[in-house]
């Protein structure tokens, strides 16, 4: 009776050692980095998806600003040839191109746009309005995922290298990597700055 | 004492430290003392009066959250990621359908934002939210009319939502907190916990019940209910192998931690935005 008593005891003890093992947090983690990924990839996607309209639009008023127009589709393009794997995010060399890329994008698009402000005509167009409140969106939601993924980033890479989870890394999860973050060149390239003419 | 004394310093110097932490993100930021937060204090009372009876009305009818906030400056922050910080410290929006609406003004910084929660971004496109931004809010804020700009976007929002009936209904219907705290759900957890208590601790309450109220039949012998009861100890036998049984807590029936704001003070549900939304300035 007593020894059942007392080695009821030792579990209950034993239980809150069990759950804060962490076993799970570095799985946890890697999860929602990868969510986060994805994501930041959709929006991108989003972005991509909206450039053709875009661009055929601005066509249709300034088509003789062939240059900036070519660069677009031609960023465009690039960006979307990228390899997307999920082994990119240990990968500094494919995160590092695909970063590129869509930086590229991010700058031939705010060309574009500086460009579109000597078009009133284009500017008052319903269309183009509404491909710009568009873009411009899309452009807000990319930073607010790659904020979430730069968090969430921050939070596995963490695991990996902090008691008590960083036991778990090297007996178990020995595959575990840390996952590649957005640098800082990027954060500070020029977003397309959408002027209403409200200056 | 000594250790006592000790113990408290240790709290103190904890509740400092504590404190210390939240106090940066509270500098900043208005806290969510109503459906309209006027800290830059441009909307006039009876607009406030009639905005949040209207707002608490339709989060009645369909279960969005439409909050109005105002500051004074963004602390030069763009307004962007402030509005997207502050809805998430919010929550705004039932949780799991991130229905929340953050239309936030900064008056030194002549900026405006509607924010719009993941659930809202197919109704209320980023394209309505620009239009709305610069038809109504834009003129009349150059006019110095803030109550009315306010209100009317308040009230172009809505039409945009109610413009999707058959959404609106079922988007309500999925977050209907019936208003007995009975649900079908609170209903299997009373179920279940009775019959495990009375599973595990049945015996033990009949063999303490049984001497009070039961009919002695015999020493240490009882009829009660029934049931004739025997406290007298066994003879032991062999004693098997106990068996241990584990019970964890698998069932997860917690679900559901929207804040539901039905009666006084207002408080977001757990929802959150992705950017979703349009800027505008005047």
């Amino acid at each position: 009776m007593s020894r059942n008593l007392i080695s009821a005891l030792f579990l209950a003890l034993l239980m809150p050692l069990l759950t804060a093992c962490g076993f799970n947090t570095i799985p946890t983690a890697e999860e929602r980095a990868k969510a986060a990924w994805s994501e930041v990839l959709n929006q991108y996607q989003r972005r991509a998806d909206l450039i053709p309209n875009l661009v055929e639009t601005v066509k249709g008023y300034a088509a003789h600003e062939r240059e900036v127009l070519e660069s677009v589709v031609e960023a465009r393009a690039k960006a979307t040839q990228v390899q997307v794997s999920p082994e990119m995010l240990q990968d500094p060399a494919a995160f590092q191109a695909f970063q590129e890329s869509q930086s590229q994008l991010t700058s031939a698009l705010s060309r574009l746009l500086a460009v579109v402000e000597n078009y009133p005509d284009l500017k008052a167009n319903q269309n183009f309005l509404a491909l710009q409140a568009q873009l411009e969106g899309t452009e807000n939601r990319i930073a607010v995922a790659r904020r979430d993924y730069i968090e969430a980033v921050r939070v596995y890479n963490t695991t990996l290298r902090t008691f008590p989870s960083i036991i778990w890394a090297k007996l178990w999860f020995t595959d575990a990597v840390p996952f590649q973050n957005f640098t800082v060149s990027e954060d500070k390239m020029e977003v397309p700055q959408v002027n209403f003419g409200t200056k | 004492m000594r250790v006592m004394s000790l113990a408290g310093i240790l709290r103190a110097l904890l509740i400092v430290i504590a404190i210390g932490a939240a106090l940066p993100a509270l500098a900043q930021q208005p806290q969510l003392t109503g459906r309209l937060v006027d800290s830059a204090g441009i909307i006039d009372a009876a607009t406030e009066a009639d905005l949040t009876t209207k707002l608490a009305e339709f989060e009645k009818k369909s279960s969005d959250q439409i909050v109005v906030a105002t500051v004074p400056n963004l602390g030069g922050e763009a307004i962007e990621p402030y509005a997207n910080r502050l809805f998430r410290a919010w929550g705004l929006g039932q949780a799991g359908e991130n229905n929340g609406i953050l239309i936030l003004v900064a008056l030194e910084d002549r900026k405006m934002r509607i924010e719009v929660g993941y659930g809202l971004e197919g109704t209320l496109t980023d394209l309505h939210s620009k239009l709305i931004i610069e038809n109504t809010m834009v003129p009349a804020f150059r006019a110095g009319d803030y109550s009315g700009g306010i209100s009317r976007a308040v009230d172009d929002i809505i039409m945009v939502l109610e413009g999707n009936g058959a959404e609106l209904e079922a988007r309500a219907e999925r977050n209907r907190h019936s208003d007995s705290a009975f649900d079908i759900d609170t209903w299997i957890v009373i179920i279940f916990f009775t019959i495990w208590f009375s599973i595990f601790f049945g015996s033990i309450g009949i063999s303490l019940l049984a001497p009070i109220f039961g009919r002695k039949i015999g020493p240490r012998r009882y009829r009660w209910l029934g049931m004739d009861v025997d406290l007298n100890p066994k003879p032991r036998r062999r004693r098997s192998s106990s068996g241990w049984v584990i019970h964890t807590g698998g069932s997860d029936w917690a679900g559901g931690g929207g804040g539901w704001s039905g009666g006084g003070g207002f408080s977001g549900g757990g929802g959150s935005s992705g950017g979703g939304g349009a800027s505008g300035s005047w």
